[in-house]
């Protein structure tokens, strides 16, 4: 059987591992567009502030990993998807057999449609090609300027502002993470990051970006036009689909996939950033676009490759982590509510606390927390669980802190101590 | 070493938090906690000064081990001038935010002045600020902690803080750590609320490291821990039954002070004991007590966590007293019960969680409302005086609603607050305050344990159990058995046994160890923990001289050789029953001998030579 | 024969023992705040439980982990972080279903239980023997074991 995988990211990288264990005869090959070996996009922010080198952000660390297994790597941009032939064609001729085929070819930032976006001064932040772009101009007295502060804004963010470069954020809506946060925690983190000296304006559009100077102005819909050495713009990303034009292959904002990751073509399976999985709190299938996420999906995809039987997709629990220079916050499920539902909350502005549940009867569906570090994970688990919360619900409600509490007492059968209790 | 070498010096007239070294040099001869915090105390303030003014200190103070794994290593304590006695006080206090303290990075914080509106500190680890307390002051110790819990949104915080009777300035207030752990004694309370402080908060996230030896110190915790959990009292006796283990014991051996101190047995005991609390009741099947609860570090666990019985008179239509909180140990029961002759239990546990949910010392409540008891019997306080209330001895109802009044300091309780000597001085029967120095005795009729009464006589805090615990030889034959109703040996005793508890309250460990350890067992975790080269002999002169700095601060506030005694009734009164019938508390036998071995004048004063042998 | 921490939770007396012989194992001070086992007080109940990780065959943190920072110890069973690779992106604090995945801001990297390499000091603390590295099949794990098994879909 031959396997080819195209994408190196976690989603990729996992599928072909987890078909070479079910399936050790088999022919694993993944098609990469990058030089570097796999690598995380979660850890350039950490290279970008030194805290690790590049070979850090790989996904394995042993140099051998990949060829012991027995999985080969190709280096190529796919142009097009032979069907028929069961072929992958890569950019420059070459093509490639399959017999399954997992698309697990992640996304792309956006270009906003805004005025001199295009200029090299205008960088995202998305490859290792990027990172070194970017720590190249961003020192100390440079100004940079960060278009869009959604997750993946936010988590280069720290590593901006840690450059020492005056930092100044840019956000269309009304709030910071707004796809993650609602609005007591987006403007927690607002007032954090301003309470650290970076300049964040919500509610702002960048108008247009024109070469000033050594570099370049940025006018802003508030009247504005600032300075800047450089700019970053993290304001979303897209599935990589576009080589899926000439096939049949049903997408919407990603590829459709069913609860087996299997697209419209059933040699064809889809895993990712790319690929319109099963959500677990909606139900419905969206495009998650998460690290963990990515995982589940590359592990399940290559189950059902390989041809196991019930490896079917339960849904991924959509939820986030973000260090906003040490601003810890995360977000679970929805942790914006359901119609119906019941809500809790304590919030410590001071000293940016902040914690929000969201029940529907008896079952938590939804958090979000700010500065919480210990037993976050707890969160996930009662969700995707749906652990019956019982009394535990409306204690939760008095004290939203009690989450490990709760789970423990809710899961876990805990006696008196019987050692004096005879 | 274990100290960490810092104070907090909080002062409360400008609201600065400053930090501060601790001093070394002292801490090499007083150890830590009571010891340390004492010579603090008597080097910054006048012995002289009103207790409740802004002039008097109150220190809260850790051991070197408070915070290590050694067993029982969560003690802290809290030294000031006390308002009840005039005298020093010393309250110590288990649960866990003296560890919290330590593991901030702390040994002791000193407050001075007195803030000109409630404040409450908030220290975690380097950081501390004094907060508004406004919404604060007028609540209770639980829904303080409630409160605070909630805006920090922070389990691990550790809270210590008055409840409402401090705030009214009951006299035996005291300061509640961890919801029902206290440094009960001597009013430390009172002192904190005068100073308009409500509440100190603690979060400690940098730990307790740099022991000198660590090897050394986990041979010898480890040792400590294994000879406790063979113990029968520190192993089976305290883990199963907790304090509440003496309660049979104690009346079998006919020194249980009943009904104030007149008789010295009490016919309910048994229902108000240890192995009554475990007994399911007939309501809903459960025991009182729930389960036995550690404070920090100890592996004895002795506490005790017991319900209510949801069906009794006290708590009807007051859910908020349904759950578990910490139940009676033996002091409690016994000043609660047989001393107001009251044997119903769940009446008896709901005063204790009231003495818990608003700060007072159980035992001095239950004694002033004894000797209220008496002076109702007496006529001389009637039905007018206690707002209706029947006051008679054995009436459950008189205790929850005087615990109920003195928690928020209204009606009689207001009286009751004064504390049994002031109380009984007002309605004109001094002699019936049964007190050393102003402060009510505990469970141990000194009359059938006569080195008990030499020891409440001489203790430096008045009327008190944990100076120097006799019993432990008198009545239960740790180290060794002594006869409780003869007086010869017993100044050696207590004087040894005095020394070694100051040793041990200075070094953050619990003294229930003191039932399975000796100082020969403390001394290699000490010294395995700090430096200065430990030994069983330098701690209990280390102990001896905290004695004797004790001692010496009484004195210059005012007190002399003539509140070295014991009231009359203990002295002239025979007991009545059991095996000590017959025998009065012999003090005259022992207390000229005790001046002479503690090196004292016939007036009770230090000689110079005592001062300079222990380097005071 | 692999082993395991069982917890039994109506033995425990909330002293922390394990907390401090876990962060003295693993920081080198007696620092509960930096502890992998915690244990729960239900103070209303006057219940306590000590909790940390089950190492759990589905594993979630190490596959959550985008850096392979979190490996399994063959020896031992054990998920354990290597510090030297984590980057503290927190993901794997995120994944864990059970909260036993916590991040330490002092070091900047994740920290959870490793079993101490084979000789859990908590377990060799607790003095009532709430917690005890037992043999993996020992049947009093089942109960603990039946709740993770039972707790998330497999993908």
């Amino acid at each position: 059987m031959r396997h080819v995988i195209i994408g190196t990211g976690p989603a990729g990288v996992t599928a072909a591992e987890t078909l070479k264990k079910l399936d050790p005869e088999s022919v694993v090959t993944m098609i990469g567009d990058e030089p570097e070996p796999p690598y995380s996009r979660m850890a350039i922010p950490y290279l970008l502030i030194d805290q690790i080198v590049e070979s850090g952000t790989y996904l394995r660390k042993n140099s051998e990993h990949y060829k012991e297994l027995g999985i080969s790597r190709v280096e190529g941009l796919v142009d097009s998807i032979n069907q028929e032939k069961s072929e992958v064609n890569l950019n420059g001729g070459a093509t490639v057999g399959y017999d399954r085929l997992l698309i697990a070819s992640g996304s792309t930032p956006v270009t906003p449609p805004i005025d001199g976006v295009k200029h090299p001064l205008v960088s995202s932040c998305w490859t290792l090609e990027d990172a070194r772009r970017i720590s190249e101009v961003a020192k100390p007295n440079t100004d940079v300027v960060l278009m869009g502060a959604g997750f993946i804004g936010c988590i280069i963010l720290e590593a901006l502002a840690k450059s020492g470069a005056n930092l100044t954020v840019i956000e269309m809506e009304d709030r910071m993470v707004p796809r993650m946060m609602n609005d007591t925690a987006g403007n927690l983190i607002k007032d954090w990051c301003e309470s650290r000296g970076v300049s964040v304006n919500t509610s702002t559009r960048v108008e247009s970006i024109t070469e000033a100077g050594r570099g370049l102005s940025v006018s802003l819909s508030n009247g504005k036009n600032i300075p800047a050495d450089l700019v970053v713009s993290a304001t979303g990303v897209k599935p990589n689909i576009g080589f899926l034009d000439s096939t049949d292959i049903k997408t919407d904002l990603g590829i459709l996939v069913n609860r087996q990751m299997q697209t419209t073509d059933p040699h064809i399976f889809a895993a990712g950033d790319v690929a319109q999985g099963k959500d677990f709190s909606s139900e419905e299938f969206s495009v998650q676009a998460i690290q963990p996420t990515a995982v589940e999906h590359g592990q399940l995809a290559a189950k059902n490759m390989f041809g196991l039987k019930n490896a079917v997709h339960q849904g991924s629990v959509n939820m986030n982590v973000l260090d906003t220079l040490g601003l810890i916050s995360s977000s679970f499920g929805l942790w914006m509510g359901v119609e119906n539902g019941e809500s809790c909350e304590l919030l410590n502005k001071e000293r940016f606390r902040y914690i929000n549940l969201q029940f529907c009867e008896d079952v938590l569906i939804g958090a979000t927390s700010l500065g919480l570090t210990e037993h976050v994970g707890v969160l996930r688990g009662l969700i995707q669980t749906k652990t019956k919360l019982g009394v535990w619900k409306d204690r939760l409600i008095e004290d939203p802190t009690k989450i490990m509490e709760a789970y423990l007492g809710s899961t876990h059968a805990i006696g008196h101590n019987a050692n004096i209790m005879k | 070493m274990a100290w960490q070498k810092r104070i907090l010096r909080v002062n409360l007239n400008d609201q600065s938090c400053t930090e501060e070294p601790l001093n070394m040099e002292w801490a090499q001869k007083f150890l830590g906690q009571r010891g340390l915090a004492t010579k603090y105390l008597s080097e910054e303030i006048d012995p002289k000064v009103d207790a409740l003014s802004p002039g008097n200190k109150l220190i809260m103070a850790t051991g070197p081990l408070t915070g290590t794994m050694a067993s029982t290593g969560g003690r802290y304590s809290v030294i000031t001038k006390s308002p009840l006695t005039g005298a020093i006080a010393c309250s110590n206090s288990g649960g866990f935010i003296g560890a919290e303290l330590k593991q901030a990075g702390w040994d002791m914080i000193i407050f001075e002045g007195k803030s000109d509106k409630p404040v409450y500190l908030y220290l975690e680890d380097d950081v501390a600020s004094l907060c508004d307390a406004a919404e604060l002051w007028g609540k209770s110790v639980w829904a303080t902690d409630e409160m605070l819990h909630a805006k920090y949104q922070d389990p691990l915080i550790r809270i210590a803080c008055v409840g409402r009777s401090a705030e009214e300035g009951c006299l035996y207030a005291s300061i509640v750590n961890d919801r029902h752990r206290a440094a009960g004694r001597s009013g430390v309370g009172t002192v904190m609320a005068s100073k308009n402080l409500k509440a100190v908060v603690v979060r400690g996230t940098k730990g307790v490291g740099n022991v000198r030896d660590p090897k050394a110190f986990f041979k010898a915790t480890s040792e400590g821990k294994k000879t406790l959990s063979d113990n029968a009292v520190t192993g089976e006796g305290l883990p199963a039954m907790g304090t509440q283990v003496l309660m049979n014991v104690i009346n079998e051996v006919g020194a249980m002070p009943t009904r104030n101190m007149r008789e010295v047995q009490f016919e309910g005991a048994a229902k108000i004991s240890a192995e009554a609390m475990a007994e399911p009741r007939e309501s809903d099947g459960k025991p009182n007590l729930v389960t036995n609860a550690a404070c920090f570090g100890c592996t004895i666990a002795c506490g005790r966590i017991s319900t209510i019985d949801p069906q009794h008179y006290s708590i009807e239509n007051k859910p908020e007293y349904i759950g578990a909180s910490g139940g009676l140990e033996y002091e409690s029961a016994w000043a609660l019960g047989s001393n107001v002759g009251v044997d119903d239990l769940d009446a008896l546990t709901y005063a204790n969680f009231l003495c818990n949910e608003d700060g007072m010392d159980p035992i001095s409540f239950g004694a002033t409302v004894s000797a209220a008891m008496e002076l109702f019997g007496m006529g001389a306080i009637t039905l007018e005086d206690t707002g209706g209330v029947d006051m008679s001895f054995g009436s459950a109802e008189a205790l929850t609603i005087s615990a109920e009044l003195v928690a928020k300091g209204e009606g009689f309780g207001r009286e009751l607050a004064m504390g049994s000597k002031k109380l009984c001085e007002k309605y004109g029967h001094p002699e019936i305050s049964m007190t050393v120095k102003g402060q009510e005795f505990p469970a141990y009729d000194p009359r059938s344990i006569q080195g008990m009464g030499l020891g409440y006589a001489t203790s430096n805090r008045g009327a008190c159990h944990l100076r120097g615990y006799t019993v432990s030889s008198e009545i239960m034959g740790v180290p060794v058995k002594t006869d409780p109703l003869v007086t010869e040996g017993k100044p050696e005793l207590v004087k040894s046994f005095q020394d070694a508890t100051a040793a041990v309250d200075s070094t953050g460990l619990c003294t229930f160890t003191t039932f399975a350890w000796t100082l020969e067992d403390i001394a290699p975790q000490v010294d395995a923990a700090c430096e200065g080269g430990w030994t069983a002999e330098s701690m209990l002169e280390a102990g001896e001289r905290i004695w004797n700095l004790e001692r010496q601060f009484n004195l210059d506030a005012g007190l002399t050789s003539k509140d070295d005694t014991l009231p009359a009734r203990l002295l002239k009164d025979a007991a009545k029953t059991g095996p000590a019938k017959g025998s009065v508390n012999r003090l005259d036998e022992m207390l000229p001998q005790y001046y002479s071995l503690r090196g004292w004048s016939a007036e009770g004063v230090p000689n110079s030579e005592t001062m300079k042998r222990l380097g005071l | 024969m692999l082993k395991s921490l069982q917890l039994e939770p109506e033995k425990c007396t909330g002293c922390l023992q394990c907390e401090m012989a876990c962060s003295y194992e693993n920081e080198g001070v007696f620092n509960p705040a930096k502890s992998r086992i915690k244990v729960f007080n239900f103070h209303d109940e006057g219940r306590f439980a000590p909790y940390t990780c089950t190492q759990c065959t589905e594993a979630w943190c190490l596959h959550a982990c985008p850096v392979e920072a979190i490996v399994i110890n063959e020896s031992t069973g054990a998920k354990e972080v290597i510090e030297d690779v984590c980057v503290g992106c927190k993901v794997c604090t995120i994944a864990c279903p059970f909260g036993t995945v916590n991040y330490n801001t002092d070091s900047g990297k994740v920290m959870k239980c490793d079993l101490c390499g084979g000789a859990p000091a908590c377990a060799d603390a607790c003095p009532t023997a709430a917690i005890t590295y037992v043999d993996s099949s020992y049947t009093g794990l089942d109960r603990m074991k039946s709740h993770a098994a039972q707790t998330i879909p497999k993908t």
